[in-house]
């Protein structure tokens, strides 16, 4: 088994269980790491692209592109969890009498 | 090439608009409206050049294409521009007064940050020939748009936009794993790449994750379960941007990507024509069985998505060398019908103070103008002439006969008469005012400066069939040729 093989394995199989969560999952900060799981999955799928057998080096542009991705996940992470806080509080003002 | 860099301009000027609005936020209805001109401008300029190059391609710091990102305007890119400055004017002046009173100070200070963002990344998604690009630029849309959805801040518009983020977000992921997987093939993402690649069953599971993403951004039966929560509670301008031009953005790159694969084969494309039915049928009921407004008009959006996969399915023989056209000019007639159906919407909410359906006729005040103009949209989406919905639709149906498949000929048919019955619902009470109860009707009529934008709208989606000959040279240039 060759690394890369490996990789890309690892990186669909977290990709799948990230998907699992966030679709099959109630709980809403769960469903958001579910989200997370499969952004690291397809990241790991495009780091696979750099790898080359080992004298070469390696592909220096799907590093750009993950970084991009993570920067890119961040931001929408934020978002998520800022509704996520919001719409607590407003759960919450409705349970107190 | 000679001249500003139109292109370029297109996506950055919203972008800076965007910055300069929310740190500005007194005077960020006034930076909106320019910077929405300004851009709409550019594209103007930018149709002109496509009109005598064809298409115009820019290298971006002048690395070109596998390592370089390429923007590129061809007729259907301009197109889709166009629909966007042109909606995204008359949705900018209608916001204006939308979101005019002390009350609503909040909403007005974020709504034009995000929708300049909004406009950045749409265009930017319109001029896109680099996949991770597109990546990027939905991402981007996604943000703004969930923003738009809770403008309200109610809880309602809440959940529906943590909905929308969940949706938005795997579809945008699974997109990004679909480019992952065609860069381990391929090691370039440039469009000329993608499309020169030979045909594998590799390729065709890249492409077909990337679909699944696509189709769940776009709302597509039935991925679409998230959609009518969110453009019925957001509030009207947001609404009109959203149904009318957000979900044209994954459409635009489904549309694009699929013209140029080879490998759809007859199964493929009957499946994406099943999930269009299914969302003509669902949507259909759906809007039939809908109590408010608002949510009528978001489930009809379902529908209306679900017909132009039809018309990219189905339209013709030789699988999509034509059809597109079909479903090009259906996203253009639903961009400017929706967006006026959704103020006008918004407007008769104003006016009468709810939009329950069933007490529309109820009410002592007329909003003729909105009633009017609710009409209009209605006739282009029903797909009545000489609206460009009918247009479309013909298309859609003239190819799909000759090509011999009555069947979705007569899944167009069932959409149509769908259409009809669940707008008469609403047109119905618009007709008739006898039953209020104590007095007669009120001196005001409920019309006012604000009806003009979505009448306008309205008034181009019926007017635009006349002009459909152009408008289907258009999107043609720079098409049909390999991309270079």
């Amino acid at each position: 088994m060759t690394p890369d093989l490996i990789y890309g394995a690892a990186g669909l199989a977290v990709f799948g269980i990230g998907l699992w969560g966030a679709i099959a999952l109630q709980d809403r900060m769960r469903r958001l790491l579910g989200l997370k799981l499969c952004s690291v999955g397809a990241g790991f799928v495009l780091i696979v692209g750099a790898w080359r057998e080992p004298p070469a080096a390696p592909d220096p542009m799907p590093h750009a592109l993950v970084i991009t991705g993570i920067v890119v996940m961040l931001s929408a992470t934020a978002a998520a969890l800022a509704l996520i806080r919001r719409l607590h509080d407003l759960e919450d003002a409705d349970d107190r009498p | 090439m000679t001249g500003p860099d139109w292109l370029t301009l297109s996506i950055i000027l919203p972008l800076f608009g965007a910055v300069a609005a929310f740190i500005l936020p007194r005077a960020a209805a006034g930076l909106g409206l320019t910077t929405v001109a300004a851009t709409t401008l550019c594209v103007l300029m930018m149709a002109d050049q496509v009109a005598a190059l064809g298409a115009v391609t820019v290298p971006l710091g002048g690395w070109g294409a596998p390592l370089g990102i390429e923007l590129r305007a061809d007729g259907l890119s301009v197109a889709m521009l166009a629909l966007t400055g042109m909606v995204g004017l008359l949705v900018s002046v209608s916001a204006i007064d939308a979101f005019a009173g002390d009350r609503t100070a909040r909403q007005r200070q974020y709504f034009w940050p995000l929708w300049l963002l909004l406009l950045s990344g749409l265009n930017g998604v319109y001029l896109g020939t680099d996949l991770f690009n597109l990546y990027v630029m939905i991402e981007i849309i996604a943000l703004a748009a969930v923003g738009l959805t809770v403008l309200g801040g109610t809880r309602e518009a809440l959940r529906a936009g943590l909905d929308y983020v969940y949706a938005s977000i795997l579809g945008a992921l699974l997109f990004l794993l679909g480019v992952g997987l065609i860069y381990l093939q391929l090691g370039r993402l440039d469009f000329a790449g993608v499309i020169a690649a030979p045909p594998s069953a590799a390729m065709t599971a890249a492409l077909a994750v990337m679909f699944v993403g696509l189709a769940l951004k776009t709302a597509l039966f039935p991925l679409h379960v998230w959609l009518p929560a969110a453009h019925a509670n957001a509030a009207a301008p947001a609404s009109a941007l959203l149904s009318g031009l957000v979900v044209k953005g994954a459409l635009y790159i489904v549309l694009r990507l699929a013209g140029y694969m080879p490998a759809l084969t007859e199964d493929i494309l009957t499946l994406i024509g099943l999930m269009g039915a299914g969302a003509v049928i669902w949507g259909g009921i759906q809007a039939l069985r809908a109590e408010r407004l608002k949510l009528l008009v978001a489930w009809s959006t379902v529908a209306q998505i679900g017909l132009i996969f039809v018309a990219l399915a189905r339209a013709g023989e030789r699988g999509l060398s034509d059809s597109w056209k079909a479903a090009a000019l259906l996203i253009l007639a639903h961009g400017i019908a929706k967006a006026a159906m959704f103020l006008a919407a918004g407007r008769i909410k104003d006016e009468i103070g709810h939009d329950r359906i069933r007490d529309l006729d109820r009410s002592p005040i007329r909003p003729t103008l909105a009633q009017v103009t609710f009409a209009l949209a209605a006739i282009s989406l029903i797909g009545l002439p000489p609206s460009l919905g009918f247009i479309g639709k013909w298309q859609l149906m003239e190819g799909a006969m000759m090509a011999g498949y009555w069947h979705w000929v007569a899944i167009t048919m069932i959409g149509t008469l769908f259409s009809v019955a669940y707008f008469s619902r609403v047109l119905a009470g618009f007709l008739r005012f006898d039953r209020v109860r104590g007095g007669p009707l009120a001196e005001h009529h409920g019309w006012s400066g604000a009806d003009a934008a979505p009448l306008i709208l309205a008034s181009a989606a019926v007017l635009l069939g006349l002009a459909a000959g152009p408008i289907i040279a258009f999107i043609d240039l720079g098409a049909g040729g390999a991309m270079p």
